[in-house]
């Protein structure tokens, strides 16, 4: 997007309007440093989650290789985060535990957005019983801490990092629903879709071509920041053992089998934390960053 | 100054035929909103109407339940002899082509994540096969001829002045050919002079499309005498007084209509020695006053009569009608 707004190909010549925007948008999110920190740093974790394996040092340690004669040892020019219980080296863990990260921020915010949006576009559109039954069940389950009801869900499941994803995927829609819901609302009141539909336009139409895309920017916001919160979300569940199961490279679970050496072994838990703490932050600074460039009221 | 209108004698067939129109809204209360009540309304082929009234008096809802955007309670409308009452949705859709609405805002009548181009285009993609190139240089062509030259086709909704998206959504709805074409109040969003430019451009509209059937909705007294052949007074979801616009402007039969008339503000310093003015605001649509409905703000109002009979629709001159028991008299007075 960056490289095609700056350069004027054939492209830039047929749109130059929609280009005009993007560069708008640009300028807002890059006027803020701490929207373009947020950004860098998902990068680089985006990077790591992509090339992990490679970047990794000793990439067998990820997976259960056992060497008790380096057990525990200090962060070194060797090891750059020191060793765990078992002698495996933490910075490769941490490396190769992106991916399984990012697959459980991706996954989860997925799953919500794909359960919680239709359900919202339903429950604004409609009015009725489709409609109230849709907002009491969210609303009870909005009313349930949504740790609690993910640690139950797994409990009903068994431990594991797809029965994680799966209960954190089930704790998560209601928020979407809430939000296109409300969004909805203000919307199909709006007089254009009053015009739309005397121009001809059907329900599924007036949905789909003139009421979510009005939606998506809050949508893309609250993803961007549940990123980061269903990232830490996994990793409280993995700290809790319900989780990845260790020796698998997931940094909630790393933390909880660290924490038994604390505080004089600190790395074995500190750099997990680290790159969840870096993580989450960088997601949620994205989202801020996002938020300004789509907030209508800075136009 | 551009000249008033000549008026047109009312034959041809009906365009639009509203008979026995109902409109209620129920309230989360329990309570009835009784936006329109026994309404009719007929424009011939050709016709501009003008419908006014003040706030509250039910002149949107008309436009709106004309063109089917809301559902009526009771009554019949028929659109160039087409039922739009009892239809499937697909021959409703095919009346969207024939029927058209420029709305108040336009400030939110057009989709902000929408080009100007995609907005005119939307309704040529649902309605005709047109597409492609003809589709874009028949946008082009109507929005050009509005006075939107190329550069600004491409521009979203908020990088344009009410003016101009006014004109995009006067464009959005002539781009279609339409025969009728409902204006809800399509100048009082808008400053003193661009209400003048999109005054001209539908003075235009009037020389330019003599076959197309309007229906202004204002509030706005000197506008309707601008633009339209015969006028219909609208107060609480009822026609009280309707007529050629000189005859009714000149000699109203209801003191609604007099009252309306006199409330215009003219640019002088005298004080008008027949000025009427009503006491009170209009009663609310959800317990409308038994009798005449004007009878709580009406100055000739007769205890006995007003406050408990429904008043007949008298004829005060040829084409004309008013719902008043003294609309005999009171054109006499006047």
């Amino acid at each position: 997007m960056t490289d095609a707004s700056l350069e004027p190909g054939p492209v830039a010549i047929r749109e130059p309007m929609r280009f005009r925007e993007t560069r708008r948008a640009i300028r807002t999110y890059s006027r803020s440093f701490s929207s373009m920190l947020g950004l860098v740093i998902v990068i680089v974790f985006l990077f790591i989650a992509a090339f992990g394996p490679w970047l990794a040092p000793y990439p067998q340690d990820a997976y259960g290789a056992i060497d008790f004669g380096a057990k525990l040892l200090p962060p070194s020019a060797e090891h750059w985060f020191g060793t765990d219980q078992v002698g495996s080296d933490i910075l490769s863990r941490v490396l190769i535990g992106a991916r399984t990260t990012l697959q459980i921020g991706v996954t989860v915010t997925g799953i919500a957005i794909l359960i919680g949006v239709p359900l919202g576009l339903i429950a604004g559109m409609t009015s009725g019983w489709i409609s109230e039954g849709i907002m009491r069940v969210t609303d009870i389950f909005l009313s349930i801490p949504g740790l609690i009801l993910a640690i139950a869900i797994v409990g009903a499941l068994g431990p594991g990092i797809i029965n994680a994803m799966i209960a954190l995927s089930l704790v998560w829609w209601p928020g979407y629903v809430r939000l296109v819901q409300a969004k909805t609302l203000s919307q199909r009141n709006e007089t254009y879709v009053d015009a739309a539909r005397a121009l001809g336009a059907g329900p599924l139409r007036v949905v789909f071509v003139h009421v979510l895309p009005n939606c998506l920017s809050p949508i893309i916001v609250k993803a961007s920041m549940d990123m980061g919160m269903a990232i830490l979300g996994a990793a409280s569940l993995g700290f809790l053992g319900l989780g990845a199961q260790p020796p698998y490279p997931e940094w909630g679970a790393m933390i909880s089998t660290g924490r038994a050496y604390l505080p004089d072994w600190w790395w074995a838990t500190f750099f997990p934390g680290l790159a969840i703490y870096l993580t989450v932050l960088g997601f949620n600074l994205m989202g801020d960053g996002l938020r300004d460039v789509f907030d209508p009221r800075q136009r | 100054m551009l000249e008033p209108i000549t008026t047109r004698p009312p034959d041809g067939p009906a365009m639009l035929s509203i008979r026995d129109l109902d409109v209620h809204f129920p309230l989360a209360n329990g309570q009835l909103v009784r936006a329109v009540e026994q309404l009719s309304l007929t424009l011939r082929a050709g016709e501009t109407v003008g419908l006014v009234g003040e706030s509250g008096s039910g002149k949107t809802t008309v436009g709106k339940t004309a063109l089917r955007l809301v559902k009526p309670t009771a009554g019949h409308i028929e659109i160039g002899g087409m039922d739009v009452i009892d239809v499937s949705a697909r021959d409703l859709r095919k009346l969207r082509q024939k029927a058209q609405i420029i709305f108040q805002d336009p400030h939110s009548s057009l989709n902000p994540r929408m080009t100007i181009r995609r907005a005119v285009s939307e309704g040529l993609i649902l309605n005709t096969d047109l597409r492609g190139r003809t589709l874009r240089d028949r946008v082009s062509e109507t929005l050009t001829s509005l006075g939107l030259p190329a550069q600004f086709h491409d521009r979203y909704p908020h990088e344009l002045s009410g003016g101009q998206k006014q004109r995009v959504c006067i464009a959005r709805a002539l781009v279609l050919d339409p025969d009728l074409l409902v204006l809800d109040e399509p100048t009082s969003a808008l400053d003193v002079s661009v209400q003048a430019q999109i005054l001209g451009i539908l003075k235009d509209l009037r020389d330019t499309r003599p076959s197309l059937t309007q229906l202004f909705i204002s509030h706005n007294l000197a506008v309707i005498r601008f633009l339209c052949e015969r006028v219909a007074v609208m107060y609480l979801g009822r026609i009280v007084e309707e007529g050629p616009v000189e005859q009714v402007f000149d000699a109203p039969a209801h003191p609604y209509t007099r009252a309306l008339l006199s409330a215009v503000p003219v640019p002088e310093a005298v004080k008008r020695p027949d000025r009427m003015r009503l006491s009170g605001d209009i009663p609310s649509p959800t317990n409308v006053p038994k009798g005449c409905a004007f009878h709580t703000r009406c100055p000739i109002a007769e205890k006995g009569l007003c406050d408990t009979t429904p008043p007949p629709a008298l004829t005060p001159g040829p084409g004309r009608m008013a719902l008043c028991h003294f609309a005999g008299r009171t054109t006499e007075q006047t």
